[in-house]
């Protein structure tokens, strides 16, 4: 009836797993209780659950990024401790509890907390900034955002239901095959990873399309900010490298399930063309979540320069370099596996040269900060921060490029020290920076500026203290994935770094109180014009919170920088301007397909992972019907009377008017 | 284990690349750091030297130093990569005295076998070797992926199933090193380290036939009982009844290693038992 499931899959016997889990079930359902008593379940269901508005389902994904942020960093803080202690001991994780939490950390770090954050942030501001209404398909949209939601809270049933996977982030075989790992985990891990991965395929063809199709009048390619570029960047890799991911997990669930032998041992199965296939998909995804966070840095160094990009047309150039040659490189993740010096060197040198066109674009933003004004507000403070630490990540970088230098470091803390200065020191950061810098536009308040910049400064030296003493540790020859260790050069390098977590708790720390503080002040912080930095495209065009249909009339770009264009130009024309003619606007209902089709899929998830057969095929039957149902559907769009957008864009027209005229008083 | 202390002439080889490599990046990468850091602290708003030029946002000289730089000092690593690449190829024979020393390798659940087919001995978690001569690695596994990894001897090498990975080393000083496994390979993986007993070249003939006297046998029959999951603290040796045994696992006419035992059907696994831990 149950298939594998029954009582011993809850770990009694391990009191972190069921103490944390029981805390985070009662945080749900008190958060729940408070919602339903105070009556917010109705909003809640229809104006977010439900909405297919691409700025609440931004917003919606980044907030699961950032409470998968806690559940990740609890992760790194046990790591971290165990690694401190375990020094001729057992530490206080045993190994299978260890091995789960290192493997739970590199799977929600990459795929439910960078990838929901980048996703998220393209979504909130990529159709503000083309000057349109909304994304090219609004339900498939939330049906994305929720199927993503869908994989996280399957990893997170896995630490009180069953087991996670204890094979390290990729799950190699023949470590992951049913030999090997007989348990649930790795179950959990392929299938949360393959739902999942369907709602970043079906966000990266939306994006594409966006893109590609939707730009409002005279955005021509050449005109399109940074972000919007390196958005293009980004969701093409992922179109091209999710399916990769997918037919490889594929596999491996058939060798898991139904005895099939792609990478098993026995009967001619290939453990290397595992390693093949996931690093053809795991490079480029680095570059998928690196390319939306070089574009956030173009926004945020350029506005607060006070100047256009430089080299513009260079800095495209690069990205969509970057964008190509990203598909080639794979093969340096396994220089020791013992290929020929031919394809190592040749694959070495590819990965090397993507290191010109990003040293271009540190080289086109350190020349936009030339000659510029430039204002440390916090998001400016988290660019500079990124210039001076991501060097330091590519240059470890290409030394990692190097084959000889590889035969040493490849699999070493070194290794580690590398992947997390550029994903933390490029992507978290950018992140990081496109939160503070949008936040405004997505809630209309801006953040405290003193507990953003204390966020900063612990978050940067936080940094450096935890990752500058992993290189140490991977130069005095130590491998990552240690449970325990008798090494004694190592040791104190393992309590410098643990220092540097604590330093690094205390970032996030400060970036909890920032929320809580401006929440708290948002009538001091409120952002009445829509435009808080002073900022270059059309995403601070409209009012913050932008309307549901996001402009009442669709923007007339002249230039790259459009409405730094008509800031300059028409601020006589907005003073003098008649009332425009308004027009009804059509925008999408709100549906809740994504939602009931997510719900569908964590019941097909977890029945798969249990082997509950009856259960598979209802949530199966379940999810077909959602989408029966929604292709039958008779109204996919509302009317928005002419009055009532009239109504919504006078205020913030007037705020407008009102600022630039004091502006010309002055 | 500093990588920076090599004991051999390929971790020497493969050390100086690395520190090379960063030096040459360093040219580059200081002066950047240094300029990021001066015009973001220069051109802040609050200073009233620093000359505001809001229309300098294209300069078709700036834009080709900027390409230039990267893919110069891009072009000098790519040259550093092929040659050390080609030089170093884990495979290429290192030339050293005396007749070189065969070992065959395996990566059992969680220790290391290590076969001597010529001197028709084998030892666990310990490799002995004598300084100087060139050392023929032969590796595969018993089981799951591994790798096997000497820091301070140089280059690291795969370890799979069903396939031989080869690597050629040297060590040249007599002393105590350490290896280690360098891929995650499961519950006992961190107790994958093992000795390097580098011993004079006279003195290896007298281990080797003291080895050999062991009661001892590795053999199909023994081999299959150690490659079962758990640790090795005692590191056993063993003389060699067959020394076609490395080729019988590597062919996997020796079948792949046995994974842990369900100990419950709810899918939560329990490998190695007690001793894992």
């Amino acid at each position: 009836m149950l298939g594998k499931l029954d009582w011993s899959a809850i770990p009694f016997d391990q009191p972190i797993p069921l103490v944390a889990g029981a805390v985070v079930l009662v945080a749900i359902l008190g958060v729940l209780a408070w919602v339903v008593v105070r009556g917010h379940l109705p909003y809640l269901w229809s104006e977010w659950i439900t909405s297919v508005d691409h700025k609440r389902i931004g917003v919606m994904y980044v907030l699961l990024a950032s409470v998968m942020l806690l559940r990740g960093g609890s992760d790194a803080i046990m790591m971290r401790i165990q690694q401190a202690v375990a020094y001729q001991s057992q530490g206080y994780l045993p190994p299978e509890h260890y091995n789960q939490i290192f493997s739970a950390h590199g799977t929600i770090m990459i795929f439910f907390v960078a990838m929901p954050f980048v996703i998220g942030l393209m979504n909130l501001i990529v159709p503000l900034q083309l000057g349109v209404r909304d994304v090219a398909f609004p339900t498939l949209n939330s049906v994305g955002f929720w199927l993503t939601a869908t994989g996280a809270l399957l990893v997170n049933i896995s630490l009180v239901v069953g087991e996670f996977a204890r094979t390290g982030w990729l799950a190699f075989p023949p470590l992951s095959e049913l030999s090997y790992s007989p348990g649930v985990g790795v179950d959990y891990y392929a299938w949360s990873l393959q739902i999942s991965g369907v709602g970043t395929l079906v966000a990266g063809i939306n994006l594409v399309t966006t893109v590609l199709k939707l730009r409002t009048k005279g955005m021509n390619y050449l005109r399109m900010p940074m972000f919007c570029w390196t958005t293009l960047a980004s969701n093409l890799l992922i179109v091209a490298a999710f399916p990769i991911l997918t037919a490889t997990l594929a596999m491996l669930l058939l060798d898991r399930y139904l005895g099939f032998h792609f990478f098993t041992n026995e009967a001619g199965g290939n453990v290397m063309m595992f390693m093949n296939l996931i690093w053809a998909w795991g490079h480029p995804e680095v570059y998928i979540l690196v390319l939306p966070a070089f574009g956030i840095f173009s926004e945020v160094v350029s506005t607060f320069s006070g100047k256009a990009l430089f080299g513009y047309r260079s800095m495209v150039l690069a990205t969509m370099a970057i964008c190509v040659i990203s598909f080639m490189v794979w093969l340096h993740h396994f220089f020791t596996m013992g290929a020929g010096p031919d394809v190592n060197a040749i694959f070495g040198i590819a990965s090397m040269i993507i290191a010109v066109p990003t040293g271009v674009k540190i080289y086109n933003w350190l020349f936009t900060m030339y000659g510029g004004r430039i204002r440390f507000a916090t998001p400016m403070l988290w660019a500079v921060g990124f210039m001076v630490t991501f060097i330091v990540g590519g240059l470890t970088g290409v030394l990692l490029a190097v084959p000889p230098a590889d035969f040493m470091l490849h699999n070493s803390m070194f290794l580690v020290a590398h992947f997390h200065n550029v994903i933390i020191g490029g992507v978290l950061f950018g992140a990081f920076a496109g939160f503070e810098y949008w936040f405004p536009k997505a809630f209309g308040f801006r953040l405290d500026e003193r507990w953003g910049k204390a966020a900063f400064w612990f978050t940067f030296l936080g940094f450096f203290i935890t990752f500058m003493p992993l290189y140490v540790a991977g130069m005095l020859g130590m491998t990552r994935r240690m449970q325990h260790y008798d090494v004694a050069a190592w040791r104190p390098w393992m309590l410098v770094a643990a220092v540097g977590m604590a330093v690094l708790t205390i970032g996030v720390i400060c970036q909890i109180v920032q929320i809580v503080v401006s929440i708290r002040n948002r009538e001091a912080l409120r952002d009445r014009t829509g435009d808080p930095w002073d900022g270059r495209s059309l995403e601070w065009a409209t009012s913050s919170p932008p309307p549901v249909f996001n402009f009442a009339f669709h923007p007339d770009v002249r230039g790259e920088d459009a409405y730094w264009e008509m800031k300059a130009h028409a601020k006589q024309q907005l003073l003098e301007h008649e009332e425009p003619e308004y027009q009804d606007i059509e925008m999408p209902r709100n549906s809740p397909t994504g939602f009931v089709c997510a719900f569908f899929a964590t019941i097909m998830g977890f029945a798969l992972i249990w082997h509950i057969w009856w259960m598979v095929i209802l949530g199966g039957l379940g999810a077909f019907a959602t989408f029966v149902v929604f292709a039958w559907r008779d109204h996919d769009e509302y009317v928005i009377p002419a009055d009532e957008v009239a109504r919504i864009d006078r205020t913030n027209l007037e705020e407008r008017r009102s600022l630039v005229s004091m502006a010309g008083a002055v | 284990m500093n990588l920076l202390d090599p004991q051999g002439p390929v971790a020497a080889a493969n050390s100086t690349i690395l520190i090379d490599s960063v030096f040459i990046m360093l040219v580059i990468v200081v002066p950047t750091i240094v300029a990021i850091l001066g015009f973001a602290f220069w051109f802040r708003a609050s200073n009233p030297k620093a000359r505001y030029q809001p229309d300098f946002v294209y300069s078709g000289r700036v834009e080709m130093v900027v390409w230039a730089i990267p893919a110069l000092t891009v072009i000098l690593l790519g040259g550093v990569a092929w040659i050390g690449s080609h030089q170093l190829d884990p495979a290429a024979p290192v030339p050293g005295t005396g007749s070189p020393v065969r070992i065959q390798a395996v990566s059992l659940d969680w220790k290391w076998l290590f076969i001597y087919p010529d001197q028709r001995i084998a030892t666990v978690n310990t490799l002995t070797v004598p300084a100087g001569a060139e050392l023929n690695f032969q590796l595969t596994s018993s089981s799951v992926m591994n790798t096997f990894f000497i820091p301070q001897l140089g280059s690291m090498i795969y370890t799979m199933n069903g396939m031989v990975t080869k690597l050629n080393l040297r060590a040249d000083h007599e002393g105590r090193l350490q290896g280690l496994s360098a891929h995650f390979s499961g519950d006992g993986f961190p107790d994958m380290m093992f000795d390097v007993n580098v011993i004079s070249p006279l003195a290896f003939p007298d281990w080797v036939a003291g080895t050999a006297k062991t009661d001892a046998v590795l053999n199909e029959d023994s081999y299959r009982t150690l490659m079962q999951q758990g640790i090795e603290k005692s590191r056993p040796t063993y003389r060699l009844e067959d020394p076609r045994l490395f080729d019988l696992i590597a062919t996997q006419h020796i079948p792949p290693g046995p994974g842990p035992e369900l100990a419950s059907e709810a899918g939560r696994s329990h490998s190695g038992g007690h001793d894992a831990r």
